[in-house]
């Protein structure tokens, strides 16, 4: 998403297609001769709509008891403009730079391996199947530097369900959009693209991992990782996949983009821990983003915070061992 | 000539008057300690290049030999970028903690190598006086200047050993510093060739 002051092109918001009309254009589709007028339109108006008018499309949403309270938010702006999404560029400013071409609509999240058959989601269907959450996280980037972000979304297990997994499935693999059209950090970063990420099945079903459609009361902006991500706020953001198409349920641990590239620095776990310091940077500590630079650094919590909920299913594990 | 030192005093300052005033007004990006980490950081190797292209330009073209007045200077300012680059991280990454630095310096190579490009550089500064020279002797304080391409090389290793697998964001100082060094051997090759050739067109 690019952050344009409104109407810089020429655009009032009466003129962008209301949510609820937006949602329901299957059915106005069906509406015989009316549809075609609209199909026809529709690429022409794909045209003319600029790339932004998803960011502002607001969210109906509910509170939550997951939400982490009383911290101070993170700017808008900050969260928009300081990214690592290497499928725009490996500058923290690129998303918000080259996000803009990337396209969320139509959009849909394909379901394979150990499930009872494959299934496809549409994207509007599934921001309809539970109703959305205000969730404020800690985000706490491998790099040593955290923000507080207020997501909005759904308990990634709840999608789970709908996918109807087997026994036989162990962990959850997620393939974000490959497409270099769109995306033009696929060709010019050397990485093994699709961007892949996975979980055990017991972390991606904890209540607190989040499928993630907004943001600040509004859907996800491009750079974020729209239209859909996870959300693991115990994790370190890498393991938190963005702009997701492919669910893949399998039955031993996934292949994971930065564990391939460099698995002595980024483990398949990846769990937020000061006392596994990365080999290049101690993780005790994180700078805050926004933070004035006297104030910038504060200690690093174990499990990012949230250990009395998630520590119990690393029990028994070493975590020195399995970072 | 004066005007051209202040002018040089001024395009070394006014990039630290302007990152210090934008950290007073909480300006800095989103993240202010990386910011102004990469900002000295690139200041001290580009300084550092720049510092060592002197030589080669002066003996390829006569009529700029007067730069090499400015080279210590711009080596000291090299210097300069490579204390406050030091010194951000001493403050905003260990946070004046011995315990942490011993830890960076004995388990990341990175630091390693960036505390060793900014060591290979105290000697140098420390004798940048004419005085120094006397009392070294030309020949000697020539040889030990050789370290700057240590430092240089050592800065560059510690650039790549810093930044994630790849980042290709390293590439463009290394290349420049890569010209700068290889134009040495390029240089000394053309100043022999011309010379024979004046040789031999004397003995005819």
């Amino acid at each position: 998403m690019l952050i344009r002051k409104s109407n810089s092109d020429g655009i009032t918001s009466s003129e962008i297609t209301p949510r609820s009309a937006y949602m329901n254009r299957r059915a106005f589709m069906a509406a015989g001769a009316v549809g075609a007028v609209a199909l026809a339109a529709d690429p022409v108006a794909h045209l003319l709509r600029p790339k932004t008018v998803q960011a502002d499309t607001k969210l109906a949403t509910v509170p939550s008891p997951l939400s982490t309270k009383g911290l101070p938010l993170t700017s808008f702006y900050d969260i928009t403009h300081y990214n690592n999404f290497y499928e725009f560029g490996t500058n923290k400013d690129d998303p918000a730079n080259h996000a803009g071409s990337l396209r969320t609509r139509p959009w849909s999240i394909h379901v394979e391996g150990e499930v009872k058959q494959k299934k496809t989601f549409d994207i509007d269907d599934l921001m309809k199947l539970r109703p959305l959450e205000d969730r404020v996280y800690r985000f706490r980037c491998v790099e040593a530097w955290s923000m507080v972000i207020p997501w909005i979304g759904y308990s990634l297990s709840e999608f789970i369900k709908q996918c109807d997994p087997l026994p036989s499935a162990k962990f959850v693999q997620f393939l974000s959009l490959d497409n270099p059209s769109e995306e033009p950090g696929i060709t010019s970063v050397n990485l093994d693209w699709p961007y892949s990420e996975g979980l055990r099945m017991d972390e991606a079903m904890h209540p607190l991992t989040l499928l993630t459609f907004g943001m600040y009361g509004q859907v996800l902006p491009n750079q974020d990782g729209a239209p859909v991500r996870v959300v693991v706020p115990w994790k370190y953001g890498f393991k938190s996949a963005k702009s997701i198409v492919k669910v893949r349920f399998v039955k031993k641990e996934p292949h994971t983009t930065w564990n391939d590239m460099a698995p002595n620095e980024y483990g398949f776990y990846s769990n937020v821990n000061p006392n596994v310091n990365h080999p290049r940077w101690s993780q005790k500590t994180e700078r805050v983003i926004g933070a004035p630079i006297w104030k910038q650094r504060q200690p690093t919590l174990m499990f990012n915070g949230y250990g009395d909920q998630v520590a119990s299913m690393y029990s028994g594990m070493d975590l020195k061992k399995n970072y | 000539m004066i005007f051209l030192k202040v002018l040089v005093h001024v395009a070394c300052l006014a990039p630290i008057a302007w990152l210090v005033a934008r950290g007073f007004q909480n300006n800095l990006g989103p993240d202010p300690t990386h910011t102004v980490t990469f900002f000295t950081g690139h200041g001290t190797l580009r300084l550092l290049v720049i510092t060592l292209a002197i030589s080669p330009i002066r003996k390829l073209i006569p009529k700029l030999a007067w730069i090499i007045r400015f080279r210590r200077m711009l080596g000291l300012y090299a210097f300069f970028y490579g204390c406050l680059h030091l010194m951000t991280y001493v403050w905003l990454y260990a946070g004046f903690s011995w315990a942490a630095m011993v830890d960076d310096i004995s388990q990341r190579r990175f630091i390693t190598a960036g505390l060793a490009a900014w060591v290979l550089m105290v000697p140098l500064a420390l004798t940048s006086t004419a005085w120094s020279i006397r009392k070294l002797g030309g020949r000697n304080w020539q040889r030990l200047h050789w370290l700057i391409y240590l430092a240089a090389i050592a800065g560059v290793v510690h650039y790549w050993w810093g930044v994630k697998q790849g980042d290709r964001t390293p590439m463009e100082i290394t290349v420049t510093l890569a010209i700068v060094l290889a134009a040495r051997p390029v240089v000394a090759w053309v100043r022999l060739r011309m010379a024979a050739g004046q040789r031999v067109r004397s003995s005819l």
